[in-house]
């Protein structure tokens, strides 16, 4: 049952998100779903900036090879960084690549294979820095990484310093060359592809401590975890792993003691100086204009998803509002009364709790709701709240007399609040509604911590691929704009049409 | 017979009527006396709490019980012999005067649209408003709107009209208007009673006027003689106090 729904979620996932993962592998065995969180995340899996629509990075070819070897395509699935393990345990796909460290704690929570990888912590400066090559030498200064991390860690254990822990690596950097951090303590692959080639930055010191990354299962799924773990063997033995890492240029000698390899082998590490040409600052405006055209599908594919999931989620808040005014003003009081409670306790709570909680919480109680169902849900249902006291007033300012009069002339009372008091009270409400929608359009980006990838998320992505916050932040704001206008445009309508309906001659 | 109470306060302290068809029927007394409720209560905006209310074949019978479900259809059925006209005239104004007095018919009745539109016609014109009905009730003057409302309840063929002081919110010269159409009402047969403080009107128009005080009928009888010769001190205190 739960398998049924769970590929359901991915049929309409695919739908809704379009094809965004590379070649299936030609297989034949049933599809192993992966998940991994795309966004800002070289080099593990990420959007190759060269061609948006195309997964690369290192963790993305070795999960690939592990399905040429298992006989099984790889599906891939995008998921925020704190609901990879939650997803997990959801059963919304199998396995987890995404540099998650074999920690004790994360050894209690999930199953592992053996490492895939093996790395260090590393520390990058600005290029106008001296010292603070060790991490004794740190002591003292602001120093940014990425929360639950073993740099995290590390630094914790020294109070004098400043730590400031990020979700996005690339914030850390760019906080970094800002100025408002002296150094950044991260793994050696995050620090190699963003340290290194920036122009403003550097990588300095020795590697520090010892970082295993290993693929996560959910617990109890020992068998799939031994599958790929065998697979994951015969890679490291014939040297195949070898070969994806040298592409990446992420060979290092930890890897050589860690398997045993220390030979050398002619690969070339094509992937990097791809990705260091794709990500060179843009030089004068034609290299401007090329990159910010190429931004253009992605805008739009999440503009469509910003508006789809909005207008799904007025509907559902519309008709739910009023449905819950019309109760609470002429229905029976034990009914009014849950409609208050109901009203009382969505406003209270945040909205991203409640996205949260409907998309991770109600599987525990047999309710599966795909990302795009789960996000018009906890927005509709949110905003029907809302909308059910904008109704109540636009009720209320309707006078009693006018149902009187309707039931006087022998209108059921329902005919009563369809013809004569629901139009009235709508007049009331419109403009209050366009509002409404407006703000709803903004607070669909919350939808995107369950994996749709809107356009707040698209911002996110492309902006830290190119470091370029204001390009595209202004591209990403006028999407919004663009969006928003006509609502604008009709809640001024509804203004004019109301100032002038009740009180002046239509004819 | 009707009793009604709000929060243990005895508004109508059993108040009998029987009405001849064809009767026109003046309510009056002091404030608060009841009247408006009593009238009210005779359609069922107000839920008399005991007591019985019979038009034509429709009887509704209460004895302090929950109004159910089924109260309020049998209400419903009521309801279409009754025709009412408030103080407050309570035009539906998002809807033009035609519209006003076709909505009920379409959407109750269903009477065709086509059908609808000649019979709102022909009331408007009977009314004196055949030039106002595309207009909305907001561009009428307070006579005009409460003859659109007259028009608007005669439209369901109602066998019954109710009144609730339908020209307090009227100066003297545009009340005129109304009465007029009621007097005409009256001289077609229709049964009308009329809570009003209009004391010419109920003495020139009325069959029989009812003297309410303190929610029950005090004295009622032919006007000429009420009005002349007051049987009961509390009618002539309240008429010397009002002539």
């Amino acid at each position: 049952m739960i398998m049924r729904s769970a590929v359901r979620c991915l049929v309409l996932l695919a739908l809704v998100m379009g094809a965004f993962h590379g070649p299936a592998a030609r297989a034949e065995g049933a599809p192993l779903r992966w998940a991994s969180d795309a966004q800002a995340n070289v080099p593990f899996v990420f959007h190759d900036p060269a061609h948006q629509n195309e997964l690369t990075g290192f963790e993305y070819e070795i999960a690939q090879a592990l399905g040429r070897r298992l006989g099984r395509p790889m599906t891939f699935v995008q998921n925020d960084w704190d609901g990879l393990i939650p997803g997990l345990r959801r059963g919304l796909y199998t396995m987890v690549i995404d540099g998650i460290e074999m920690t004790p704690e994360h050894r209690d929570a999930v199953l592992f294979t053996r490492p895939y990888y093996v790395t260090a912590e590393r520390i990058t400066l600005r290029k106008d820095q001296e010292g603070l090559e060790t991490l004794a030498e740190l002591r003292g200064h602001a120093v940014g990484t990425l929360k639950d991390t073993l740099a995290e860690r590390m630094l914790r254990h020294d109070p004098t310093v400043r730590l400031s822990s990020y979700d996005e690596e690339t914030d850390a950097f760019t906080d970094l060359r800002n100025g408002r951090l002296d150094a950044v303590l991260l793994d050696g692959p995050i620090a190699q592809y963003y340290g290194t080639p920036h122009p403003d930055l550097k990588v300095v010191g020795a590697p520090i401590g010892r970082i295993e990354y290993g693929i996560a299962f959910a617990q109890g799924q020992e068998a799939a975890r031994d599958e790929v773990d065998q697979a994951l063997a015969a890679m490291i033995a014939d040297g195949e792993l070898h070969r994806i890492l040298a592409r990446w240029d992420l060979w290092t000698s930890q890897m050589a003691d860690y398997t045993g390899d220390h030979g050398r082998i002619e690969q070339p590490p094509v992937a990097w100086t791809h990705y260091v040409d794709a990500i060179h600052p843009a030089r004068g405006w034609r290299d401007y204009a090329d990159r910010y055209i190429s931004f253009l599908p992605l805008i739009a594919h999440g503009a469509v998803l910003t508006l789809a999931v909005s207008a799904c989620a007025m509907v559902l808040a519309v008709a739910l509002g009023l449905s819950l005014a019309l109760v609470r003003r002429y229905g029976p009081p034990v009914v009014g009364g849950l409609a208050t409670l109901y009203i009382e306790i969505v406003r209270g709570t945040p909205l991203l709790i409640q996205v949260l909680f409907i998309f991770y919480a109600l599987p525990g109680v047999g309710i599966e709701l795909s990302p795009f169902l789960a996000g018009v849900l906890s927005l509709g249902l949110n905003y029907a709240a809302y909308e059910a006291e904008n109704y109540r007033a636009g009720l209320q300012s309707v006078p009693k007399g006018q149902l009187e009069a309707a039931l006087a002339l022998n209108m059921t009372q329902r005919q009563a609040l369809v013809h004569v008091v629901i139009p009235q009270a709508f007049r009331v409400v419109v403009p209050v509604m366009t509002n409404d929608f407006i703000s709803l359009l903004k607070d669909s980006s919350l939808v995107s911590v369950i994996t749709l990838t809107e356009l707040s998320q698209t911002y996110v992505r492309l902006s830290t691929t190119y470091y370029d916050y204001l390009g595209t932040g202004l591209m990403i704001g006028a999407a919004y704009l663009v969006l928003g206008l006509p609502f604008v445009r009709l809640a001024r309508l509804a203004e004019r049409k109301l100032g002038s309906g009740t009180h002046s001659a239509h004819r | 017979m009707i009793a009604k109470a709000y929060d243990g306060l005895e508004v109508l302290k059993g108040v009998s009527l029987a009405v001849e068809q064809g009767e026109l029927i003046s309510i009056i007394g002091p404030s608060g006396c009841g009247k408006s409720t009593f009238l009210r209560c005779l359609n069922f905006l107000e839920i008399p709490d005991r007591g019985s209310v019979t038009i034509k074949d429709v009887t509704i019978r209460r004895d302090g019980g929950r109004w159910r479900r089924s109260d309020e259809a049998q209400a419903h059925r009521l309801r279409a012999h009754v025709g009412m006209v408030f103080q407050s005239f309570n035009l539906f104004p998002h809807r033009t005067v035609l519209d006003n007095v076709m909505l009920a018919p379409r959407k109750v009745k269903h009477v065709p649209t086509a059908q609808a539109e000649a019979e709102a016609r022909d009331l408007l014109e009977k009314v004196g408003l055949a030039a106002m009905a595309g207009r909305y009730p907001a561009t009428l003057s307070g006579g005009q709107q409460q003859r659109a409302a007259i028009a608007r309840a005669l439209a369901m063929q109602p066998d019954v009209m109710l009144y609730d002081e339908p020209t307090s919110a009227l100066d003297p010269e545009v009340a005129e208007e109304v009465l007029a159409v009621m007097r005409a009402l009256d001289h077609d047969g229709m049964t009308q009673i009329v809570v009003t403080h209009d004391m010419r009107f109920a003495r020139a128009a009325s069959d029989r006027v009812l003297y309410m005080e303190g929610g029950t009928i005090v004295e009622q009888g032919d006007p000429d003689l009420m009005f002349a010769d007051p049987r009961d001190t509390r009618t002539r205190r309240f008429l010397r106090s009002i002539l």
